[in-house]
């Protein structure tokens, strides 16, 4: 029986015949329709899939003039701070577009969280400025909301990772509250000193990842930049799939935080103003390549669905969009990923 | 897409002031520029629409619009505002 080559959720080659590969399509697709209680893949997405982790070819691509935009979550420092070559970020910035040929780029402080930029905002400002001079893409500010940060010591509120356990739960839950506000002002602040320097964007990347007190951070300050500044893009990037309910009451314009899927967060990113929508899928490292870019093709499918007048990215980096969990990641997932979320789910940008 | 290799940075930037769908802002910007959405997407072709349009390249030469300079035409073309073309013309005492 032919055995074809495709990977795990960790990134480790393996060999699968075509009817393991079909099986594990099936169930990543009714995992995700379980889970999100939404429509599973049809039969033809199913075998469309399945042709596009066994085709030819390391590399895959879609068909011409089907090519979608890409946008980033990286502040313009993948090549100096991750790769530790001796550049700076408006160089990089310059390199991405006429080099690399991105779409656009965000640009960003190395500890890429806004209570860390806070402080150095106006530097930021005008190194983003000088960026700003010299490129053509657009170019979003970004960084992550970060509510951990705001907690003891680091931080002035009380930690209810620490209060949780105790079951100081008031406690717990006044100290998520306090640091939204506090998140929602920094985020403010950061935004509008880009915002007068002519930034495309502010990126609030990792929405999330604190639990739903992050996520309700995010949708406030995104409602307020828009309300001050309506000429600023703004794009939502999540942190996971799905949105943990550390805190568990917390609302936003009556629909609860805790639990809610892509397909749910993207219709309150754009009551919140937010013009691109990054939706995440989580990578199951023990799982197949083809269990899991069939999972999350199910659900960003239905989050463009659900999608009105924002667009969806769908996040397609290290350990989430179908994308192995390993360091340096494999162009042959990637490229398969690509191709199956672009075909199957209609979607609007990576 | 391609960013100015091809026409994926005009693209972005409709979805991002607009919120507009990929078929929706590709066709906003084919049309602003007259060309096919399928010719939005080849290299060849838009290398020479933006050199012509002064909407910024690859490889520029010496007489080639870059930076803030391509921004400006861009705004143009595509007849949208850009904010930092706004704040760099306010600084300019250009508007």
């Amino acid at each position: 029986m032919d055995k074809y080559m495709t990977r795990m959720g960790d990134g480790s080659a393996v060999f699968m015949s075509l009817e393991e590969i079909r099986s594990d399509v099936r169930d990543g697709a009714s995992d995700a329709a379980r889970r999100g209680k939404i429509p599973p893949l049809t039969d033809s997405e199913i075998d469309h899939i399945v042709d596009i982790i066994t085709m030819d070819g390391i590399v895959v691509g879609v068909r011409y003039g089907d090519q979608v935009v890409g946008s980033t979550d990286q502040g313009s420092d993948t090549v100096g701070a991750e790769c530790g070559v001796s550049i700076d970020r408006i160089i990089q910035a310059q390199m991405y577009e006429r080099g690399f040929g991105l779409d656009s780029s965000d640009f960003g402080f190395t500890d890429y969280n806004f209570k860390a930029v806070k402080s150095i905002a106006s530097y930021e400002a005008s190194y983003m400025e000088r960026a700003l001079d010299g490129t053509v893409i657009p170019l979003l500010y970004g960084g992550m909301p970060n509510l951990g940060f705001y907690t003891k010591p680091d931080g002035p509120v009380e930690n209810w990772a620490e209060l949780l356990p105790q079951a100081k739960i008031d406690e717990a839950l006044a100290a998520q509250e306090q640091a939204v506000d506090l998140a929602v002002h920094d985020i403010v602040y950061v935004a509008e000193q880009m915002d007068a320097i002519g930034a495309d964007g502010i990126n609030l990347d990792t929405a999330g990842a604190a639990g739903d007190a992050d996520f309700l951070a995010t949708l406030l300050a995104t409602e307020e930049i828009k309300k001050k500044f309506p000429n600023q893009g703004v794009e939502i990037g999540m942190a996971g799939e799905f949105v943990l309910g550390m805190h568990g009451k917390l609302t936003y314009k009556g629909e609860r935080l805790a639990g809610l899927y892509p397909h749910k967060q993207v219709a309150l990113a754009e009551q919140a103003g937010a013009t691109v929508f990054g939706a995440v899928v989580n990578t199951n490292t023990s799982k197949s390549f083809p269990w899991n870019i069939a999972r999350v093709c199910t659900f960003i499918k239905e989050t463009v669905k659900e999608a009105g007048n924002i667009a969806v990215h769908a996040n397609v980096g290290m350990g989430v969009g179908g994308i192995p969990m390993c360091e340096v990641i494999p162009c042959d997932a990637v490229s398969r990923a690509d191709k199956a979320l672009i075909e199957i789910t209609n979607l609007d940008g990576l | 897409m391609g960013g100015i290799k091809t026409a994926g940075d005009l693209v972005f930037r409709m979805q991002l002031m607009k919120g507009m769908k990929i078929g929706e802002a590709k066709k906003y910007v084919a049309e602003k520029l007259g060309v096919t959405e399928y010719q939005l997407c080849d290299s060849s072709v838009m290398a020479e629409v933006r050199d012509d349009l002064g909407l910024g390249i690859q490889m520029p030469s010496e007489c080639t619009p870059t930076g803030m300079a391509a921004k400006m035409r861009i705004e143009k073309a595509l007849d949208i505002k850009i904010n930092s073309v706004a704040v760099f013309k306010k600084k300019a005492g250009l508007d």
